[in-house]
């Protein structure tokens, strides 16, 4: 209890600055050499990244109707996905796909941590497929310490020379797989084998090729640290029922070696400072010293601890997934009794309906009808009032029609002006034109009238669009 | 703070403050160096490589290994929109207006040059987007919205029109015609049915205004029966317009000049992108009339109790 007591001598905050003092937090002056152990958590991640990142690197060859099926085309200001073309004026939908994601990463953080990091995130998967290269090349963590420390050899070179030139390729291959997701995939391999890529594809490329390079080899966790704004705002995110890689101090303290000969000189707890769970870590933590920024809660610790567990003859789960409650002995709650993550599923819920809606009506016309502004009205010759209309049409569908105007509403007697000879829509474009509403004078009984056009195209009177208007007349005193 | 680093064996600046604060003499970091020294390099070489000493006062400057200058740039940059325009105006060159309008994709590019066009040469007298402008005598310039026209509202009139101006002419009645005859005249052209008095053609004024006084477009003179007035509408205005005329010289006659664009205002191409522009405002006249669509029937309670007058009139 000498804690509880320092804490009420010098207050609560300066205790925490106090105990800080006593931790080590590695600004990259050394660099982590992790353990690869096997075990469940090892397995999952593996799982979690190539299900997220392998389609990363293939589904852009993937073809539909002879055109790539996932295609940012930001060139053509158009997305493609298979039959769906999405244009900018629809781009608000990306708004609600950027909502669904965000929400989705604080309502997996607030029922199990960060869920994202350890098991998903490219930081994580990229670092994580570099050392086991590593491993390949140089060998087992010792042997890479060693290896770092021994003076420069032809060995030392070719293993180096090695590990950093494939690092380097599969930093290409990077930064290749994410550019075509904004061209088309044949055709950038074509100009990069041509070295005909447009200066903004060598600048992409290069970005990303020195970016996972320097990130993934280089800096790793040093990136989770320092450089990742989630990693911090995730931290908020957590609270005491929330489950995360947790070392149970009850059952492990007081600490100790194991000795040899069965002589028990103190109370022991399980924990038998083996530090198996440090030299696992990825980012080079010791999960003992309770939840901290630099735990990506990638779960390694708990595949190292219970292998020494079952070999001590101890019970599995000294390390494991636990909430802070259930540290503490309080009563653990429900998942539906967590409000914070219903809220975050709520506001999923509504962007997913709002996407779905917006998919399901994004119309292939867009119709936009502007009103002459000056001169409102013109009169005619014979009395007859006319009106100005700049009519934009965008056709969203993957073929150019031609239109035909019609107007619903206005002044009885009306005529349509200029839709006799209307341009072709081409695809995938705005085409305006303008067209003239005349009627006689004599039939308008208000300032403004409302009237509503509708374009349609002229073979296929589905694809349409509709737009409310106004006619003017003169002031009616 | 000396208590928890060790600084031992570090040189300082040798001053020391508040008993135990010194100032280590530290080397900055290898990364700042490289950055100081490669933003010193950078420096040098943006300095010869761009025009950067003046010579005293020769008015004169080192003009940079790079060979680069602003209206260089600037010219580099106007070739880029010439040549966009180029594919567009070489077609205008041999082109009548007539065909201008017939190419929609052409229209388009004309419109939308006549803008800038038309507010720089024109807007002064016809107002913004044609609408005209007013003075004490009425219009000062005619409306070009609409689907009156003195001298001809078909393109080939328009481009005339733009190309050599117009100046109208109406002799002074004063004098000429008694003033009871000028009011008369004056009060059945008001009515909008100037022949309803025999005055009218007795008088020869069907000798400028036609027959029917709808005007005769090819000596301009102004349509005397339908709803749109050049001056003054009212019975005592038109009296002052018969009895002074139109340009005629003194200094009670009514004033309505055309300049002429052509020879060095504008060049050829820019007259047939005004004509066309000035056409598409919506009064130009079609060679042949074409029919218009018909509109869908108005709701009941939307259609006025009036008995609706024939929808078109061509003119």
């Amino acid at each position: 209890m000498s804690n509880q007591e320092e804490k009420q001598e010098v207050g609560e905050v300066t205790y925490i600055y106090n105990e800080f003092e006593n931790w080590t937090v590695n600004k990259g002056e050394k660099t982590i050499h992790a353990k690869r152990m096997p075990g469940f958590f090892r397995r999952l991640k593996d799982y979690t990244q190539f299900s997220l990142w392998l389609p990363f690197f293939l589904l852009p060859y993937l073809r539909w109707n002879g055109k790539q099926a996932i295609l940012f085309d930001i060139e053509h200001r158009q997305f493609h996905f298979f039959n769906l073309t999405v244009l900018p004026q629809d781009i608000w939908m990306l708004s609600l796909v950027l909502l669904v994601a965000a929400m989705t990463l604080f309502a997996v953080t607030s029922v199990a941590s960060r869920v994202w990091c350890g098991y998903f995130c490219f930081q994580t998967a990229w670092t994580d497929w570099f050392t086991w290269l590593e491993e390949k090349i140089e060998g087992n963590p010792i042997a890479r310490r060693k290896l770092d420390e021994a003076p420069w050899s032809f060995d030392k070179i070719k293993k180096k020379g090695t590990k950093h030139f494939i690092w380097l390729l599969i930093s290409l291959f990077t930064g290749i797989s994410f550019s075509i997701w904004f061209v088309d995939a044949f055709d950038y391999w074509n100009n990069l084998i041509h070295l005909q890529l447009p200066t903004v594809g060598w600048v992409v490329l290069i970005m990303f090729l020195l970016g996972t390079y320097i990130l993934a080899g280089l800096l790793r966790e040093q990136t989770c640290f320092w450089l990742c704004p989630y990693a911090r705002i995730q931290g908020v995110m957590g609270d005491s029922q929330t489950i995360l890689p947790t070392y149970d101090y009850n059952r492990g303290e007081p600490r100790s070696k194991i000795r040899h000969g069965g002589q028990v000189v103190a109370p022991q707890g399980d924990c038998i400072d083996c530090f198996q769970c440090v030299q696992v870590c990825p980012t080079g933590v010791d999960i003992r010293d309770g939840q901290q920024l630099g735990c990506i809660t990638c779960g390694l610790c708990i595949d190292a601890c219970d292998s020494i567990m079952v070999k001590i003859n101890k019970p599995r789960g000294l390390i494991r997934y636990a909430s802070l409650d259930e540290l503490l002995g309080k009563p653990v709650r429900k998942m539906y009794q967590h409000p914070r993550t219903l809220a975050y599923i709520g506001i999923i819920l509504i962007s997913l309906a709002g996407i779905i809606w917006g998919l399901t009506h994004l119309g292939s016309m867009t119709l936009k009808v502007m009103h002459e502004r000056q001169p409102l009205y013109v009169v005619m010759s014979d009395g007859t009032i006319q009106n100005k209309y700049d009519f934009k049409v965008l056709n969203k569908t993957d073929k150019d029609f031609r239109v035909k105007v019609t107007a619903e509403g206005g002044i009885k007697d009306q005529v349509i002006i200029g839709a006799e000879e209307l341009p072709m829509t081409h695809h995938g474009r705005g085409t305006s034109f303008t067209i003239f509403v005349r009627a006689p004078g004599a039939n308008l009984n208000k300032d403004t009238t409302q009237i509503q056009f509708r374009v349609e195209n002229v073979d296929d009177p589905n694809v349409y669009g509709e737009y409310n208007s106004k006619f003017y007349g003169p002031k009616r005193r | 703070m000396s208590d928890k680093h060790d600084v031992d064996g570090v040189p300082t600046t040798g001053h020391v403050w508040d008993d135990n604060l010194g100032d280590l003499t530290n080397q900055p970091p290898k990364w700042w160096m490289l950055g100081l020294t490669a933003s010193a390099i950078w420096v040098v070489a943006y300095w010869l490589y761009y025009p950067s000493i003046p010579v005293s006062n020769t008015q004169s400057f080192f003009k940079g290994f790079g060979g680069w200058s602003a209206i260089s740039e600037m010219e580099a940059d106007k070739s880029v929109v010439d040549e966009v325009r180029g594919k567009y105006e070489d077609k205008l060159k041999g082109m009548t207006p007539a065909a201008i309008l017939a190419d929609s994709d052409l229209t388009e590019y004309v419109t939308r040059s006549g803008k800038v066009l038309f507010g720089d040469n024109c807007a002064a007298c016809h107002g913004q987007n044609g609408v005209g402008t007013h003075d004490k005598q009425g219009l000062f310039a005619p409306v070009l919205n609409d689907d009156d026209w003195l001298f001809g509202g078909k393109i080939d009139e328009i481009h005339t029109t733009i190309t050599g101006g117009r100046q109208g002419m109406m002799t002074a009645h004063k004098g000429v015609l008694s003033d009871a005859e000028i009011t008369t005249l004056a009060n059945a052209v008001a009515a909008g049915k100037p022949t309803s008095t025999p005055l009218f053609a007795e008088k020869g004024c069907t000798t400028c205004h036609g027959e029917d006084g709808k005007g005769i477009a090819a000596m301009g003179s102004a349509n005397l029966a339908d709803g749109i007035w050049r001056f003054e509408s009212s019975p005592e205005g038109i009296k002052r317009t018969i009895e002074y005329g139109v340009n005629a010289g003194t200094p009670e006659t009514r004033v309505a000049v055309m300049p002429a664009f052509q020879g060095g205002k504008l060049s050829d191409s820019e007259i047939k992108k005004l004509a066309v522009y000035v056409y598409k405002f919506g009064g130009g006249q079609a060679e042949a009339p074409v029919a218009p669509v018909a509109a869908e029937a108005v709701p009941a309670a939307e259609a006025a109790p009036a008995p609706a007058p024939a929808p078109v009139v061509a003119k």
